[in-house]
C-alpha cells in the first residue's frame, strides 16, 4: 500500500537500526507523548529492536486514557436523561465511571448510545431524529478538536438545534509543562505527537525543549518515522543540544495549521480541565464560548459533575506521568484486562497499559 | 384463489395458523422445497450413512442484513456449513430456524430465502427442516437466523485444534478481514473508495479435496477464522494443542482495500471476522502439497503458508512483524472498536 510500506520496509528498518546504535553515544529516557506512538512501537515490534540505551517512556497524550471518572459520570449522566442520544467515539464505550459503570453498560440498561466516526456522523443522527437530544462527548486534543468546531459551525449554519457537544477537550502543552516540572521524570528527550503537531506546528514546542533543556522531534506513525525522529534525538543528546527538530515533514509544518486553529478559537476558549490521573491543570482544557451555548451540553443541561475518584490500587496516574510503568501495577494483567478494564489505561486500545497487555513481550 | 400475500411480515405469519401456511408454502417451499423438507413432517428423517456425524448450529444476526458479497442468508448457510468442514465432515444437511420481526418487508424476506436457496443448492447441502417465528416489532432486528448442520466424517478423518503438533506448517485459505471491515463500514455509514466485499463462502467442497489428495491424518487443524479473526483462532489452536505458534505478518494476505480501511479506522485486519476462510494446519512434509491443492480450488487461490508450529513455550502465538521485529499476539478483548485519533 502507497504511502505506508514504504515506511515499513524491513531493509530501511535495518539501515536506520544501525544509523541510531551509531548515534546512540549514551543512555537515554525518551517520552513518547503521543498513545499512537506507544501502540506503533509496540505493534511493529520496534521496542524489542532498539538500542539497549534508549529508555521509552509513554507519555500523557491518549485521549480516552486522560479522560476523568467524572467526565464518564458526567456522559453517563447526559445518556440516562430523558430523550437523549448519545453519539461517541467508539473507545469512549468500556471507559469506567467513578463506580465502574461504562457507557456500554448503560447501554445495555436501555439508553440510546451510538458509536460514531466523527461528530459528523453525530449531527447526522440530530438531523434524522429531530425529536431527540444528540449530544457528542467531545473528547481529545488538537487533532480532534477542529473536527468538533467545524461541526458546531456546520450545525448552526444548518439550523439543527438538537445537537450539543459536552467539551472535555484538552491542549497538549499545558499537562506537559506541568509533567517536565517533575524532577521524578529524569527526561532527556520528548517525541513530539505528529497529528497534534499538524495544527499547533514544531514551534510550538520552543519553550519545552528551552527551558527543560530537552531534545524534541516531531515523529510520524510507521517505524522508520519513530526511528528517523530517536536517529536526530540521539545526536542532539551526544551532541547535548536541546532544539526543537521535525521528523515528520510530510505532515507537520513549522507553524502548524492556522486556519483550524482560528476555527477553533472561533468555538471554543481556554479553561481549566480535569485530567485523569493529573489533576486539574490550569488552561488546559476547552469550553464552548458563549456566542455557541446553544450547542453546549454543559449549559444547557444540568449536569454536576462531582470530583473524580480514582479506582483504588490504580496506577494510571502514575503511568501517564511517565513515573512508572504498566507491570509495576499490582491490577495489571491480574484484575485489570481489556476486557475488564479498571483503569483507563487499559481501555483505548492505545492506552499504555493495554499496549504493554496485547504486545508486551514478558509483561504477563 | 389464494389470498394476496401482504407486503410485510405479520403477526399472524407466526401464528400456525393459515397465514403461516401460506408463507411455507408461496416463499419457503417454493424456494427451499425438497423432498424431506416439503413432506412438511415434524422432523426430518434421514438415510442412514457410514461414517460418525458431525453435528453444529449457530446463529446469524448481522446488521446490516444485505451488504457486498453476501446477506444474512448466504452467512447463515455458509457459517454452518463451514463448521461442519472445520472438522472434516461432509455436510449432509441443514436445518433452518427464522425469527422474524413483525413489519419486515416480504420481498427482504423473499430475497434472504432466494439467497439461502442458491447458497444451499451450489454447496450440495439441503434444508431438510425449518421453523418461523414472528415477534412484536422491536423485539428482535428485522430477522435472526439460526442454522444447525450434520454432516458425516469418513473413518480415518482426525481434525482437531488438540492435533497441531510442533512443524507443523499453518496455511491460511486467503485474505483476512474481508468481511469484519465490509459489515463495520456499512454499519457506520462509512463510503470509502476501493470494493470492500463480504468473503462469505462455502470451504466444504475444498477441504474433501484436501482429504482425498493428502495421506491420511496428514491434516491436524482446520479452523476457521470467524468472529475475533486469525489471532484469536491461533490463540485458541495454541492453548488447545499447548504449543507455541509462531506466524509472519508479511506472509498473511490482506487486500489493499481492506488494509487502507483498517488504516483509516485504527482497526488490525487480524482481529477482523472472515466468512470464507480458513486456517489448516498441516504436517510439514505435505505442506507445499497442500498448499498447491488449495491454491488449485477457487476458495483457497490466494492461500499462503503463514507460520510454524514450534514446540516450547506453551499456548503462545507470536508474531514476526513487517520490519523484522516481535510481538506476542492475544485474543480479541470485547469488539473491535475505531479508535478516535
Amino acid at each position: 500500500m502507497k504511502y505506508v510500506d514504504e515506511f515499513r520496509d524491513p531493509e530501511l528498518t535495518a539501515h536506520l537500526l544501525r544509523e541510531l546504535t551509531a548515534a546512540t553515544t549514551r543512555p537515554f529516557r525518551v517520552m513518547e507523548v503521543c498513545g499512537t506512538h506507544t501502540m506503533a512501537i509496540f505493534r511493529s515490534g520496534l521496542r524489542g529492536l532498539l538500542p539497549p540505551e534508549i529508555e521509552l517512556i509513554s507519555g500523557p497524550g491518549c485521549p480516552v486514557c486522560v479522560t476523568s471518572a467524572s467526565h464518564i459520570d458526567a456522559f453517563l449522566q447526559m445518556a440516562e436523561l430523558p430523550g437523549t442520544h448519545l453519539a461517541v467515539f467508539g473507545d469512549l464505550f468500556r471507559v469506567p465511571g467513578s463506580n465502574g459503570t461504562t457507557l456500554a453498560h448503560a447501554r445495555a440498561q436501555g439508553a440510546k448510545i451510538d458509536v460514531v466516526y466523527s461528530a459528523m456522523n453525530g449531527l447526522e443522527l440530530a438531523r434524522k431524529n429531530p425529536a431527540e437530544q444528540v449530544i457528542f462527548p467531545g473528547i481529545g486534543f488538537e487533532t480532534t478538536t477542529p473536527g468538533i468546531a467545524a461541526t458546531i459551525l456546520a450545525a448552526r449554519q444548518q439550523n439543527i438545534d438538537n445537537f450539543m457537544v459536552f467539551s472535555t477537550h484538552k491542549t497538549m502543552l499545558p499537562p506537559l509543562m506541568a509533567l517536565l516540572g517533575d524532577p521524578a521524570l529524569r527526561l532527556d528527550g520528548l517525541i513530539c505527537p505528529g497529528h497534534v503537531s499538524s495544527i499547533i506546528g514544531a514551534a510550538a514546542y520552543q519553550p519545552l525543549a528551552e527551558q527543560n533543556h530537552l531534545a524534541c522531534v516531531v515523529a510520524g506513525f510507521e517505524p522508520t518515522d519513530i526511528l528517523q525522529a530517536l536517529i536526530l534525538m540521539a545526536r542532539q543528546i551526544s551532541e547535548d543540544r536541546a532544539e526543537v527538530e521535525n521528523a515528520y515533514t510530510r505532515a507537520v509544518t513549522w507553524e502548524g495549521n492556522a486556519r483550524a486553529r482560528a476555527m477553533v478559537a472561533t468555538i471554543f476558549e481556554p479553561v481549566d480541565m480535569e485530567w485523569r490521573g493529573l489533576g486539574t491543570i490550569g488552561g488546559s482544557g476547552l469550553a464552548i464560548r458563549k456566542e455557541f451555548t446553544g450547542f453546549d451540553a454543559h449549559s444547557r443541561l444540568s449536569i454536576t459533575v462531582p470530583e473524580s475518584k480514582e479506582p483504588p490500587g490504580c496506577l494510571c496516574g502514575q503511568i501517564l506521568k511517565g513515573i512508572t510503568t504498566p507491570p509495576s501495577c499490582p491490577l495489571f494483567g491480574r484484575r485489570c484486562t481489556p476486557s475488564s478494564p479498571i483503569g483507563p489505561c487499559m481501555v483505548s486500545s492505545e492506552g499504555t497499559c493495554s499496549a504493554w497487555f496485547n504486545y508486551g513481550n514478558d509483561s504477563h | 384463489m389464494s389470498p394476496k400475500i401482504p407486503e410485510t411480515i405479520l403477526l399472524d405469519h407466526g401464528s400456525g395458523g393459515l397465514a403461516s401456511q401460506e408463507l411455507i408454502s408461496t416463499l419457503f417451499l417454493k424456494h427451499l422445497g425438497n423432498k424431506v423438507l416439503s413432506a412438511l413432517e415434524d422432523s426430518a428423517v434421514m438415510d442412514n450413512q457410514p461414517g460418525r456425524l458431525a453435528f453444529t448450529t449457530d446463529s446469524y444476526v448481522v446488521d446490516p442484513i444485505f451488504f457486498p458479497g453476501g446477506d444474512i442468508g448466504t452467512l447463515a448457510v455458509h457459517g454452518t456449513i463451514n463448521d461442519l468442514a472445520m472438522r472434516g465432515a461432509r455436510p449432509l444437511c441443514l436445518s433452518l430456524g427464522l425469527i422474524l420481526e413483525e413489519g419486515l418487508p416480504l420481498a427482504d424476506l423473499e430475497r434472504i430465502i432466494i439467497s439461502i436457496r442458491d447458497a444451499s443448492l451450489a454447496g450440495g447441502v439441503p434444508i431438510v427442516t425449518g421453523d418461523t417465528k414472528v415477534v412484536p416489532r422491536g423485539k428482535a432486528d428485522k430477522i435472526f437466523i439460526n442454522t444447525s448442520g450434520i454432516g458425516l466424517v469418513a473413518d480415518g478423518v482426525e481434525i482437531s485444534a488438540t492435533r497441531a503438533q510442533a512443524g507443523d506448517k499453518i496455511i491460511l485459505s486467503g485474505s483476512m478481514g474481508d468481511h469484519g471491515i465490509t459489515i463495520m463500514t456499512r454499519r457506520a455509514g462509512i463510503a470509502l473508495a476501493g470494493d470492500l466485499r463480504s468473503d462469505s463462502m462455502a470451504l466444504h467442497a475444498m477441504v474433501q479435496k484436501l482429504l482425498a489428495g493428502l495421506p491420511p491424518g496428514s491434516i491436524h487443524t482446520l479452523r476457521d477464522p470467524t468472529r475475533g479473526g486469525v489471532t484469536t483462532s491461533l490463540c485458541e489452536i495454541a492453548g488447545s494443542c499447548g504449543h507455541m505458534i509462531e506466524i509472519e505478518e508479511s506472509r498473511i494476505p490482506v487486500r489493499p482495500e481492506v488494509r487502507a480501511a483498517c488504516e483509516i479506522l485504527g482497526l488490525d485486519p487480524l482481529y477482523l471476522a472472515n466468512e470464507g476462510k480458513c486456517l489448516a494446519l498441516v504436517a510439514p512434509d505435505i505442506a507445499d502439497q497442500a498448499l498447491a491443492l488449495m491454491r488449485a480450488c477457487p476458495e483457497g487461490a490466494e492461500a499462503a503458508i503463514i507460520g510454524t508450529v514450534t514446540s516450547g513455550n506453551t499456548g503462545r502465538v507470536v508474531l514476526k512483524t513487517t520490519i523484522g521485529g516481535t510481538r506476542v499476539i492475544t485474543p480479541l478483548h470485547g469488539a473491535p472498536l475505531p479508535r478516535i485519533c
